[in-house]
């Protein structure tokens, strides 16, 4: 994931889900017009079917693209759901009910047959581009076709890589003319996916932007970010990089083909590099209605929110399924001895981990195991308990590390992306508290743009220089063990070039453990497994866990039918209208 | 003045040649000299989950495996004879002077800067007047009352305009004067001057008013002092002894002597000013060449970086060879040959 990674992640990298928090009671669609703090959380703030309005969306720093083919970010795709239709999407509403995946241009699910290697999919009838022509099945073939596109569409997931029988296809640029032997289309209607092994949950990567259709004639490579055709209820007016676009309604939309889209804003404004300090300050003045990064506000104006009740009536803390946490790196001595590691994890106080991340409202949930509560399958672990207080178990750590051979502590360093003042504080805060039973730290900060590539996620530099633990942090793609777990904890996404986020995880058992829960199409036993799999991680104390994110947002002031969906952790963009 | 001003000329152009030449070292041999290979250069440009067979291929795409001298002429050969770019499904041609194409954006820069330069312009030519027209009349008046209360008020008031910084300035002008009293525009507002006159004022003048303040402290003191020397020398007295009025001894004798330094910085003020002004644009909002640079260099999008280096570079050149002459006008003393 290199560096785009550390860019990605402080934007809010990609559907990582939330919003469980406060209460899973599901009030389907019921909600209120009653400004409070959390009223968009789990329910409807404002619910309205009015249309009409200009909505204002502004965002401090650009994001990877446009493109739907090309984009890996969670706001970009719970934002290309207004300009563009994947094969499936998650049900826009609130709270649980967002994790139920339905039919967008597909009339429903995929069928899988071939015991989940093939999967077939039947778009709806009288879909259209903004163009009028007609969108089919080849449309959508050529538009995952292109995503496979790495060298020229760089940004994207590669799921579809990953997963789909390819047989050594390489996409419409490079292998121009030739058909991609893993998507058949019968007739107009009708798309087939045929994948290397079955995948039981393949209906989560069509709701991925890259199978939104795009027309072969239209697409111009590179630069369709600038212009992609729309298939949703709006298209681009006008777009300028790195500046901003504007969406207006696309006449060739039609509602009747659409069971899940209110469209109810004329138009959208995008303003993109507004600084992030005034986009707080003009949220609260009422003339922008959303800042799209979905992080929350930042923290000038976060006293400013909760100290005063009628910013706070306007404010939501959801939980955004992201784990903060430390990686604990078992190739450098004497951590190369799970006591050792153990003791690590035993000492370490929890609570000076959730203070620097902001405290439990803007930092989060202490956390005891890797998946985050609202994951599908989640299980109240605690491995190793950090005592009552959760300020650390030293009586525990230090019968560890006489385990270890090492009864009055050690001395390895600990790596941090300096320019997160946040993940600063978590290593001096760890610093301090495994200072107690004698393990000694040494901080060293890296440039976050480098970090994944070439410091913490280059295995020969991690281990040359010795770097025992890591500050690391992890949203889901989508809210599901695979979409959550996959990237982190699978072994075989460590390259010896850098760039993965996994930075100490390699157990061959656990990598076996993945393929079972991959290939298990039944949802229940599939959940069970990742919550195994999520255990045995922790047993091998690799990993430290600090916070659960949850993020302070600020709700517009003229914002309709406003709730987080927690398949991206952030307000819904789509469901969102103006008084 | 030809031979001056064509001499001049050439000196102008060798300095942007230097000037491309260190932002190009800067971007590509001090990453090397801390070990950072081509592919670890090109992984910056390939997203999140590129293979090395990906990185590879953007290694060649972006020619960062050839030699220094290679690459840096190849970026210098396309400002004359443009440059071909593969998108995937056709060759984008960049035509000259193209001044590299976005490694993250993919398209040319040029047009970007095109785009970005009437943002910084407005905001550089507004705030100069007023800080120049405010900065020199407080100078003067100060300097003419030396030591009375307006003077120490205004020199106080210039002490505390130059230490603050503008992103605290700007940032509190705007929770004030845009969001508290609704008198001017939030930032993140900017309507081109073509489009309306009025608005376009409408929203630059809060900006202008921040980035002035932060001149015209310095012009005051800068003018001030340069008037109490002025005013003290024999041909003021001489001036005055001749029966002159007192507003022409001031204007015509005075002044006239003490704006030779503030024109020479003033020069030079705007000319960086037109390279961006950085902190400003950041903390209004404003989509100049200043923001476009700190995007760049944020996201390692070196064609970015080094088109606004070489713009502001050029500016600043400009904005010298005009002062050079200027000199000649306002100063008697300063002669061409």
């Amino acid at each position: 994931m290199g560096v785009a990674a550390g860019a990605v992640l402080t934007l809010g990298l990609t559907a990582c889900s939330g919003g469980t928090s406060n209460d899973n009671k599901d009030t389907k669609g019921g909600g209120s017009s009653a400004a409070a703090f959390n009223a968009a959380v789990g329910k409807v703030f404002n619910p309205s079917d009015k249309k009409g309005g200009v909505m204002k969306f502004a965002i401090s720093a650009d994001w990877d693209s446009t493109d739907p083919g090309d984009t890996y970010y969670g706001l970009s795709w719970n934002l290309s759901r207004l300009y563009t239709r994947a094969l499936t999407m998650f049900k826009v509403a609130p709270g649980q009910a967002s994790s139920e995946l339905v039919g967008d241009l597909a009339e429903g699910l995929g069928t899988p047959t071939d015991g989940g290697k093939t999967w077939t999919y039947k778009l709806r009838q009288g879909l259209k581009y903004e163009d009028g022509t007609p969108i089919t099945a080849k449309d959508v073939e050529y538009a995952v076709s292109r995503s496979l596109e790495k060298p020229t569409l760089v940004n994207g997931p590669t799921y579809f890589d990953d997963f789909l029988d390819l047989k050594g296809y390489r996409g419409p640029y490079r292998d121009k003319g030739k058909d991609n032997p893993a998507i058949d289309t019968p007739d107009d209607r009708t798309i087939v996916f045929h994948l290397k092994k079955p995948f039981g949950g393949f209906d989560y990567f069509t709701q991925i932007p890259s199978t939104a259709p795009v027309p072969q004639a239209k697409d111009t490579g590179a630069k369709y970010k600038q212009h992609p055709i729309s298939s949703g209820p709006y298209m681009f007016k006008s777009y300028s990089a790195g500046k901003g676009f504007v969406l207006v309604r696309n006449p060739n939309w039609d509602q009747a083909t659409d069971p899940n889209r209110k469209a109810l804003p004329d138009e959208y404004d995008v303003s993109i590099g507004v600084n992030a300090d005034d986009i707080d300050n003009q949220l609260i003045a009422g003339t922008y209605q959303v800042d799209i990064a979905g992080t929350g506000v930042q923290p000038a104006a976060l006293s400013r929110v909760l100290g005063d009740p009628t910013l706070k009536a306007r404010a939501d803390n959801p939980n955004t399924l992201r784990l903060n946490y430390t990686s604990i790196n078992p190739n450098v001595a004497p951590l190369d001895n799970i006591e050792c590691r153990k003791a690590v994890m035993l000492a370490a106080d929890k609570t000076l981990y959730q203070q620097a991340y902001g405290g439990p409202l803007a930092g989060g949930d202490i956390a005891t195991g890797l998946m985050p509560p609202g994951v599908p399958g989640f299980q109240k672990l605690n491995v190793y308990p950090s005592g009552p207080d959760n300020k650390g178990d030293l009586n525990a750590a230090k019968e560890a590390l006489q385990k270890c051979g090492q009864p009055s502590g050690f001395a390895t360093n600990m790596a941090y992306r300096a320019e997160r003042p946040k993940e600063k504080a978590v290593a001096e805060a760890l610093q301090q508290s495994l200072g107690r039973v004698g393990i000694k730290l040494t901080l060293k900060g890296f440039p976050v743009g480098d970090y994944f590539a070439l410091y913490a996620g280059k295995p020969s530099y991690r281990d040359q220089n010795k770097l025992g633990l890591m500050t690391n942090s992890w949203g889901a793609d989508w809210n599901d063990g695979f979409g959550f777990l996959s990237q982190i904890v699978d072994g075989r996404v460590i390259r010896a070039t850098g760039g993965s986020s996994n930075l100490s995880v390699n157990i061959p058992e656990v990598n076996t453990m993945i393929d079972e829960a991959v290939a298990e199409t039944d949802a229940s036993k599939k959940n069970q497994d990742w919550a195994a799999i999520d255990k045995r991680v922790m047993e091998e104390a690799v990993i430290l866990p600090g916070v659960w994110a949850k993020q302070v947002a600020l709700r517009g002031t003229e914002t309709t039918n406003v709730f987080v969906n927690d398949q991206y952790g952030m307000y819904d963009f789509l469901a969102m209208g103006l008084k | 003045m030809v031979t001056f001003i064509i001499r001049r000329l050439i000196g102008a152009v060798l300095t942007l040649l230097i000037v491309s030449m260190i932002t190009f070292g800067i971007f590509y041999l001090v990453p090397r000299w801390v070990g950072a290979t081509a592919a670890d250069l090109a992984s910056r440009y390939v997203g999140r989950t590129a293979n090395a067979e990906q990185v590879a291929a953007a290694v060649k795409a972006l020619g960062l495996d050839k030699p220094f001298y290679v690459q840096y002429w190849s970026w210098l050969k396309a400002i004359f004879v443009g440059q071909d770019v593969n998108t995937g499904t056709a060759i984008d041609h960049c035509p000259a002077p193209c001044l590299g194409y976005s490694f993250i954006g993919r398209n040319p820069v040029w047009p970007d800067l095109l785009d970005r330069l009437p943002v910084t312009a407005s905001l550089a030519f507004g705030a100069a007047i007023i800080w120049l027209l405010s900065g020199v009349a407080i100078g003067v008046l100060s300097a003419l009352r030396r030591g009375s209360v307006f003077d120490r008020a205004a020199m106080g008031v210039a002490l505390g305009g130059v230490s603050l910084p503008i992103f605290w300035t700007g940032i509190v002008c705007l929770v004030i004067f845009s969001y508290g009293l609704g008198w001017t525009a939030p930032g993140g507002t900017y309507t081109p001057i073509q489009q309306n006159p009025a608005t376009w004022a409408y929203d630059m003048i809060l900006p202008w008013i921040t980035l002035a303040l932060l001149f015209s402290a310095a012009y005051a003191r800068l003018t001030r002092a340069g008037m109490l020397e002025t005013m003290g020398e024999d041909y003021i007295r001489t001036a005055r002894a001749k029966g002159l009025q007192e507003r022409t001894v001031v204007t015509r004798h005075g002044l006239r002597a003490a704006l030779t330094p503030i024109v020479t910085i003033f020069g030079l003020d705007v000319g960086l000013l037109l390279g961006g002004a950085v902190l400003t644009e950041s903390t209004f909002s404003l989509p100049g060449l200043g923001k476009y640079a700190i995007d760049g260099i944020i996201a390692s999008d070196m064609p970015k970086v080094m088109g606004v280096t070489l713009l502001a570079a050029f500016f600043v050149v400009v904005a010298n060879l005009i002062v050079d002459v200027l000199y000649a006008v306002i100063d008697p003393r300063v002669r061409l040959s």
